[in-house]
């Protein structure tokens, strides 16, 4: 697809992760996750479901609160700092999409530009129809999210968080609830904001995508990051067994 | 034939119930709706308070209303009311004299608040968890995302459960005249009773009857309008169906 204009990065930041842990009782999700994201640079997150992917992401922006470690973005550590303020810097979309099925694609993104930003309803209009434009979407501004395909909520939840100029970007498996056609559409918007500059992790089964756009790629089995590094080497000449089978078993 | 005359004649005997009716009108439908709406305003701002207390993540709070809620849903209504409309009778003396409404209002109300509770509370807890996530994943603290999200949604889904609580409090309005009333405090029951008695015959009742069908049976079909736009979506949204629509949208 092609996009007529593009976003503006506002500057990226360098997000950091140091020796998260994270157990729900018994069941240690995390067990020491080391992930470095350098600024402007994106990573995207492999590996089989169990393996605490989607928990990273969730802990990074303290969804969820990770039990010991550290979350450094440009060297601060944000787990001192409120959780909301946080995650004003730090945007995220989903597998499910969740747009909020009671309000029109435009108050979807409106909302958090009004209530949270403090802009009137024309500076929010405005931001967001500009938002609608990037991912082609504006004609649907006063439709509601269940009128559209799941492509196109998807699109809009991108929209919804960019809108916010957060200074980096978790991707939670965003294409794995759509049909595959819709697919492409959105892994060419991820990669349109990855050439744009954005710190962003992305979480996904694509492997393609992981090749072709990340700057790093991290496989992730049993609560830990086992191997990281550039897309060639990851995905060419894996060393840990680990990686190996399970390259073997998805490509 | 004489009995089916006499029966005829105690429900059907027009001039009866034409006496009743202008103090049906003047004094028994004002009461009626003034005592069915205070006690639904009060029964809602209850439920509201007891349905978020009883999601919350503390226990000083779901405990105390899981407490209220089996106190006033497991007792009879009359015995509500006459608690507290004969038992604090003497308090209300001091505050605002010897009128029963505002008592019969309370127990209306306090007993209305535990059922509308449960409905709210099943209506918030039945919208999706990605809401609060996304919701929050935005900055939103969890009050605000509750309030300007999930619990919106989940009453609109509960809706028909709500209206269907307020045709019983219309009903359950006429259990006040335990508490006394003076002839001008008399709702649609009591004056209906009152020239029953007089009369003879229930045709004065039975006109009480057909005021309450008057102002249930509306209320009744609100319900169904209510349940089947919410089934069907919005007419909007039937009309303007995307052509481009691909895959049916998970919501």
């Amino acid at each position: 697809m092609s996009t007529t204009t593009s976003w503006k990065t506002a500057d990226p930041v360098h997000l950091e992760v140091r020796d998260l842990h994270l157990a729900f009782g018994a069941n240690k999700v995390l067990r020491g996750v080391d992930l470095d994201i350098p600024s402007g640079q994106s990573v995207c997150v492999i590996g089989p479901s169990g393996s605490g992917k989607s928990t990273l992401l969730r802990t990074v922006n303290r969804l969820i609160e990770p039990d010991s470690g550290e979350v450094l973005l440009d060297g601060e550590n944000t787990l001192t700092w409120n959780p909301d303020q946080l995650r004003r810097r730090v945007g995220m979309v989903f597998q499910q999409f969740n747009l909020f099925p009671h309000k029109t694609v435009l108050q979807n993104i409106t909302l958090a530009l009004r209530k949270l930003k403090g802009l009137s309803a024309d500076e929010a209009n405005e931001v967001a129809l500009g938002q609608l434009d990037i991912v082609g979407l504006r004609d649907k501004a006063g439709r509601r999210p269940g009128n559209l395909s799941g492509g196109q909520q998807q699109r809009v939840a991108i929209a919804r968080a960019l809108a916010m100029s957060p200074r980096a970007m978790l991707f939670d498996e965003v294409t794995s609830a759509l049909d595959p056609e819709l697919v492409k559409g959105i892994l060419a918007l991820l990669a349109d904001l990855a050439a744009q500059g954005m710190t962003m992790v992305v979480v996904t089964h694509e492997m393609g995508f992981a090749r072709r756009v990340a700057g790093k790629v991290a496989f992730m089995d049993g609560g830990v990051v086992v191997e990281a590094g550039p897309p060639e080497q990851i995905f060419d000449s894996p060393t840990s067994p680990r990686l190996q089978q399970f390259l073997s078993q998805v490509l | 034939m004489d009995t089916l005359t006499q029966i005829w004649d105690t429900f059907f005997d027009w001039p009866s119930m034409r006496e009743a009716l202008p103090e049906m009108l003047t004094v028994g439908l004002p009461n009626t709706l003034i005592l069915a709406l205070a006690s639904a305003i009060l029964g809602t701002l209850i439920g509201l308070l007891l349905a978020v207390a009883g999601i919350s993540q503390t226990r000083w709070l779901r405990w105390p209303a899981r407490v209220y809620t089996d106190v006033f849903r497991g007792l009879p209504v009359v015995v509500t009311i006459l608690l507290i409309g004969v038992g604090l009778a003497p308090l209300a003396l001091e505050l605002w004299g010897t009128n029963p409404y505002p008592l019969g209002i309370l127990a209306l109300g306090l007993v209305a608040g535990a059922y509308i509770g449960e409905i709210f509370r099943s209506g918030i807890q039945s919208v999706d968890r990605g809401q609060l996530e996304a919701t929050r994943a935005l900055g939103f603290s969890y009050f605000t995302a509750m309030r300007l999200v999930v619990i919106p949604q989940g009453i609109r889904r509960v809706l028909p459960a709500l209206v269907n609580q307020f045709i019983a409090l219309v009903k359950d309005s006429s259990l006040v005249y335990f508490l006394g009333l003076l002839a001008s405090q008399r709702e649609l029951f009591r004056i209906g009773q009152d020239y029953a008695a007089n009369t003879g015959n229930e045709s004065a009742l039975l006109l009480a009857g057909l005021f309450y069908l008057v102002l249930t049976v509306p209320l009744t079909h609100l319900v169904n309008f209510i349940d089947n736009r919410l089934r069907s979506g919005r007419p909007e949204a039937v009309q303007e169906a995307d052509p481009e629509l691909s895959e049916v949208a998970p919501r």
